[in-house]
């Protein structure tokens, strides 16, 4: 019997299809299995660790279609010597991957709610499977309303694909920048500041939400005081993750591991964590 | 002609304010439209008042010599443009602009600052609204100062 074959640990070659620059520090790697057809089927919001060989291992969320496992998608920021090695990969290079991992938007859930998608910064690509997800089961969900905020206009992500997005009828989206510089002429604010108008019914409404972490707090914030339950608040948390299966400890959360339990939670499981300081 | 005491009662700034106060302050207003592009009001000018955005964006910029004009916040429908007339020496402390084409209630700022004189009610009710307004800038500009996407090290 060959246990190996399933094993969390085991990452399976992947070879670079494309590397392609989305701002001046993201890139997004295009990924197909080195051997077989066997993609990695996921669910929007999880994760896999992606294993740049001689360099090192780090966990990055997919982005890709989950109803296309065959082209797995990764976006990602160049911050440390791994996720730098990554982004100097070239087209068929191998890198190795396990996963995936972790918890998923609760899009079952969502179905016949409106669904209010809120993104800051490299939160963005954890939260693209969910709306390619929603936007290809259109007719099993009501308003569906993306708010994204980015730094800079140089640097939000996936610009194309967003200004299809807010072409479409059946997809409000709003787009905001911290720093309006150059010719910039849409919202100019932090991505909070889009909430009070968002056309939501609170009565019927699921949010995801996906950031660094104070910004998933102050919209948090927001989203109460348009009365939305914190049980219908779904967010994203980042941590120190290793093994991706919950052995290692190095994610651990109070009484939690985000590789394993998170990393989407619901806002009222982990709210009291994020009170806590020492954590 | 539209009805400017309508106009006002329905914007989010003045939403449940006695009207006989909306009566007096339709006294303070006028409607006014702005192309994209157009400066409301300059930086370091008297200000004159304020605008309730019906319609449109206004953007709040600063002039940093050497990189030119930054926006630092746009005003969409139902939000309010310029607080600076308040205090003295109600001067500008931005430059307003049209980043489309845009419809406002301009308030007369010393009308407005009379009518609160003459009943301190309106004034104390007045202030209050604007104490909203500004917590929120406030507060959004905080969170604009943390620079919270920028790479942590």
């Amino acid at each position: 019997m060959n246990t190996r074959v399933n094993d969390p640990m085991l990452p399976r070659s992947f070879r670079v299809q494309r590397v392609r620059r989305e701002t001046y520090d993201t890139f997004s790697l295009e990924l197909k299995p080195a051997r077989g057809n066997g993609g990695i089927k996921f669910s929007p919001g999880q994760f896999n660790m992606l294993y740049v060989f001689g360099t090192g291992e780090v966990p990055i969320s997919i982005s890709g279609d989950p109803l296309n496992p065959q082209k797995l998608i990764h976006t990602t920021r160049m911050v440390g010597p791994v996720t730098q090695a990554m982004g100097r990969l070239k087209k068929d290079d191998i890198i190795g991957v396990r996963g995936p991992f972790g918890s998923h938007w609760p899009i079952e859930l969502a179905e016949g709610k409106d669904v209010v998608i809120v993104a800051g910064g490299i939160g963005l690509p954890p939260l693209r499977p969910a709306i390619y997800y929603l936007l290809k089961n259109r007719d099993k969900y009501n308003k569906v309303i993306l708010l994204y905020g980015a730094r800079t206009k140089d640097e939000i992500l996936y610009p194309r694909e967003l200004e299809q997005w807010r072409s479409r009828f059946d997809l409000d989206v709003h787009v905001t920048v911290d720093r309006g510089t150059g010719d910039w002429r849409g919202n100019v604010g932090v991505v909070t500041t889009l909430i009070p108008k968002a056309p939501f019914d609170h009565t019927n409404t699921i949010a995801f939400v996906c950031g660094p972490e104070v910004m998933f707090r102050f919209t948090v914030i927001e989203l109460l005081k348009r009365a939305l339950p914190h049980d219908c608040i779904y967010v994203s948390m980042e941590r120190n993750m290793k093994c991706g299966v919950g052995l290692c400890g190095h994610c651990q959360f109070g009484t939690t591991f985000i590789c394993k339990d998170g990393p989407v939670f619901r806002f009222d499981h982990i709210k009291d964590l994020l009170e806590k300081q020492e954590i | 002609m539209e009805n400017i005491e309508k106009l006002i009662a329905e914007h989010a700034f003045f939403k449940g304010l006695d009207p006989k106060y909306l009566k007096l302050l339709a006294k303070c207003a006028t409607i006014e439209q702005f192309d994209a592009e157009d400066v409301i009001y300059r930086e370091g000018k008297p200000a004159k008042g304020f605008y309730l955005v019906l319609q449109g964006r206004i953007g709040k910029e600063v002039n940093v010599p050497h990189r030119g004009p930054i926006t630092v916040q746009t005003i969409e429908e139902g939000g309010v443009a310029g607080w600076c007339w308040l205090v003295p020496p109600h001067n500008n402390c931005f430059t307003a602009r049209a980043y489309e084409k845009t419809k406002t209630v301009a308030m007369d700022g010393e009308c407005v600052r009379e009518k609160c004189l003459e009943d301190q009610q309106l004034g104390y009710e007045f202030y209050k609204r604007f104490t909203n307004v500004i917590i929120a800038q406030l507060q959004a500009t905080k969170l604009q100062l943390m620079d919270i996407y920028a790479v942590q090290s």
